[in-house]
């Protein structure tokens, strides 16, 4: 996104070269431009633009997409955390 | 690049622009989602009174409702309303299909969530247009959100298709859907499903218009993410109302606490100190996000909260604080702002999961770090 840029080297999203069928599917849903297609195969061109949004996993119809997707702000981990460790947090172990 | 192991994605997929903090499981996507403030139980029925109603369309799947594509003025004042979480419970439509305009079985149908700054968004932008609208239960949460509740889903949109008999009512079988409900939704489920071919079209409503007059072609600039200064400050509002339960809890602690030791005078400016300390991480670093350094949000907040640390002893009436005191503040103000800035990630679209972890791993203890130095810089100001 342009003016924006978050951490490097953190984006969990992988792309199995072997499973894509080069439909293109990755490329419409991804608003930040991560991949593009060289011939019939998508490739990862940009994954420090990866907001781990996990649409390309969801509509890769070959499972060939992968992403660790989900809450990502500090107080929904927060939360997360707490509800690993079976800790109910003030709001019932819902919201805030 | 080799690699070692494919996860299946999550089911609770996507950071949210709503401060959401409860992921869901496919046990309970029927239930309303733990996502910001919290929302009533569903949209209900369609009947006369859904906002904008003109009159009823008779379709082979029954009748449907003319929404105009006029906002009025109620729908102005509610949507500045919601901004501020105010009314935001109810701030939901029924889940079903509308039509905008005069459509036919040939008519284009675009999904979109019952939040009803959604669907005032989206009927207002298909003004001279005439499509179906086949809006989603989402409970009252916007597009993003519940995709990544799973909400604005596969599940829901099958069956929504299915119980307002969508089939019958269009001679095709293509649905129009926004790029930021990809997170929930998986096209080829639904094609495999229900028969219909899903497109992804824009990311705002607001190129909808250019999208369906462009043969349902999307342009670069239709995907393109922005996060504009307006588009910042818009999301403001609701997050200092949030901060508002937290604040006014620890805020009270605090002035009593100082109230009891040092009396109201030194207790009210630290309540002072600390109400600027939020502000400036909810919304002064929000808002100067791309100006400030560096891409670490806590890193972002602890600057301003540093700067307002500072400007914050020359304020007109300030007392001349001890140097002891003056530092302890020094430590815990940045500390409150960095954790606010850093909770703004969860309002952003472009802050990956795997990255907020880590930054909150490096972060967090140093925040605690900086508020322990103050605690005790405070208890040592006290006693010399």
């Amino acid at each position: 996104m342009k003016g924006f840029r978050y951490l490097r080297n953190v984006a969990t999203v992988e792309l199995v070269e072997s499973r894509c069928t080069g439909c293109g599917r990755c490329l419409e849903v991804c608003p930040h431009e991560v991949f593009q297609l060289a011939g019939h195969k998508a490739w990862i061109a940009d994954r420090d633009a990866c907001m781990e949004c996990g649409a390309c996993a969801r509509n890769c119809p070959t499972s060939a997409i992968a992403v660790d997707a989900g809450v990502g702000c500090a107080s929904g981990l927060i939360n997360e955390w707490l509800r690993e460790r079976n800790i109910r947090g003030a709001g019932g172990g819902c919201c805030s | 690049m080799k690699i070692r192991e494919i996860r299946p994605v999550t089911k609770e997929a996507a950071g949210n622009s709503c401060g959401c903090n409860q992921t869901s499981t496919n046990a309970n996507l029927d239930k309303p989602p733990c996502c910001g403030p919290a929302t009533c139980t569903g949209g209900g029925e369609i009947d006369e009174n859904v906002p904008g109603f003109q009159q009823w369309l008779e379709t082979p799947a029954g009748r449907v409702p003319q929404i105009a594509s006029e906002l009025r003025l109620a729908d102005r004042i509610g949507g500045c309303k919601a901004r501020w979480g105010i009314g935001r419970m109810h701030y939901i439509v029924p889940a079903g299909l509308y039509a905008v305009g005069a459509p036919d079985g040939d008519s284009q149908v675009v999904v979109t969530a019952n939040f009803k700054m959604s669907y005032d968004l989206v009927r207002r932008s298909l003004a001279g247009k005439d499509v179906w609208l086949l809006v989603l239960e989402t409970f009252g949460v916007n597009v993003w959100c519940a995709a990544g509740k799973g909400t604005f889903g596969t599940d829901e949109l099958v069956r929504r298709i299915d119980a307002s008999g969508l089939g019958r009512v269009v001679t095709h079988r293509r649905l129009i859907l926004p790029i930021l409900g990809a997170p929930g939704v998986a096209a080829h489920e639904v094609k495999r499903r229900s028969g219909f071919a899903i497109s992804y079209a824009t990311i705002r409503a607001a190129d909808l218009p250019a999208y369906l007059d462009n043969s349902l072609q999307t342009t670069p600039a239709m995907r393109e993410l922005t996060f504009s200064l307006y588009e910042r400050l818009v999301l403001i509002p609701v997050e200092v109302v949030m901060a508002l339960k937290p604040t006014a809890i620890i805020g009270g602690v605090l002035f009593l606490a100082a109230a009891l030791l040092s009396g109201v005078s030194t207790a009210s400016w630290l309540l002072i100190a600390y109400m600027g300390a939020v502000f400036s991480g909810v919304a002064i670093a929000p808002l100067l996000l791309p100006w400030l350094p560096g891409p670490s949000f806590a890193g972002k907040g602890a600057m301003v909260g540093l700067v307002w640390s500072a400007v914050y002893q020359f304020l007109p009436g300030a007392p001349s604080w001890h140097g002891v005191a003056v530092a302890s503040l020094f430590f815990a103000l940045p500390a409150v702002s960095a954790f606010y800035t850093l909770n703004f990630t969860g309002c952003t679209t472009y802050t990956s999961r795997t990255g907020v972890k880590k930054e909150m791993r490096l972060a967090m203890p140093v925040m605690g770090g900086a508020i322990v130095v103050s605690a005790l810089l405070c208890v040592a100001g006290f006693f010399f």
